[in-house]
């Protein structure tokens, strides 16, 4: 294999939904409770009852937990529906909420035609975590953290 | 579907994570290196089984070891930056899978409410 650069701290997804642009839009931010994967993809000690963004620039982007506990993940950085959305996820290594931790995530929709939407997400910054890649190691193995997404993934990935 | 190598990477990862006594193995050592004998005293599995899950661990990328005199001690593998990209990654990878059909469901269902 050839010497290639180090890896871009990003990550870059395009997916394609059969849905007209503003429900994308709309099922991606005011619904995200509805698809996101609560039960691994949490953070509270609480099952996971709810994600939320709110519909604003500087809104909250939070998960509530069936004690009642929130637990917020960022801020709203950018609320332009139905085209874009831009989330600060300030989670630390520990995937504890930590505001001195800004990565972000934006997400464009664009109407193909009226039933179809292109999703273009990137999840940026990620080179904040650089000084603790030994403690995202143990991120990344904790099944207390999202280590349970493992499972989930195999799933999609054998599709 | 295409898949790319990263993909496949990613997957024997995963599938080396996917058995519950690896996934222990592998917590164990991100809170500290280890060797055979003190991972098989901390799990109900003998030190042949250990040592097997380990070879697993280690042909998926996922741990690398160092002698120490007689023994090995065993650590996750040093790129975790790295790994932290594929984490987000796949994890964006589930998520999008899931909006995807969340959506085209809410879409399916306004259609036929407005036909």
């Amino acid at each position: 294999m050839s010497v290639t650069a180090p890896a871009p701290l990003a990550v870059r997804k395009t997916v394609t939904v059969a849905a007209p642009q503003a429900i994308a839009f709309e099922v991606f931010t005011g619904r995200i409770a509805s698809w996101w994967p609560m039960a691994t993809h949490k953070i509270g000690q609480a099952d996971c009852a709810a994600v939320v963004i709110e519909p604003r620039a500087g809104g909250r982007w939070f998960e509530r937990g069936t004690d009642g506990v929130e637990c917020d993940w960022g801020r709203v950085l950018a609320w332009e529906p139905p085209q874009r959305v831009v989330l600060a996820w300030q989670l630390s290594s520990a995937w504890a909420f930590d505001p001195a931790i800004r990565t972000e995530v934006e997400v464009r929709f664009t109407a193909i035609d009226a039933r179809t939407t292109r999703v273009e997400l990137e999840h940026r910054g990620l080179e904040v975590y650089g000084d603790e890649a030994g403690t995202m190691r143990d991120t990344f193995a904790s099944r207390s953290g999202w280590g349970g997404m493992l499972e989930h993934y195999a799933e999609v990935a054998g599709r | 579907m295409r898949r790319s190598a990263a993909t496949l990477t990613q997957a024997r990862r995963f599938a080396a994570l996917g058995d519950p006594t690896r996934l222990e193995v592998f917590r164990l050592l991100s809170r500290a290196p280890l060797s055979v004998t003190e991972i098989a005293e901390q799990l109900p599995v003998s030190r042949p089984a250990v040592s097997q899950h380990l070879k697993v661990l280690g042909d998926a990328g996922l741990v690398d070891w160092e002698s120490a005199g007689t023994r090995n001690i065993y650590r996750p593998n040093s790129d975790g930056v790295a790994s932290l990209r594929d984490f987000i990654d796949s994890l964006w990878d589930v998520g999008l899978a899931r909006f995807k059909a969340a959506a085209e469901a809410a879409a399916t269902s306004r259609s036929k409410e407005k036909p």
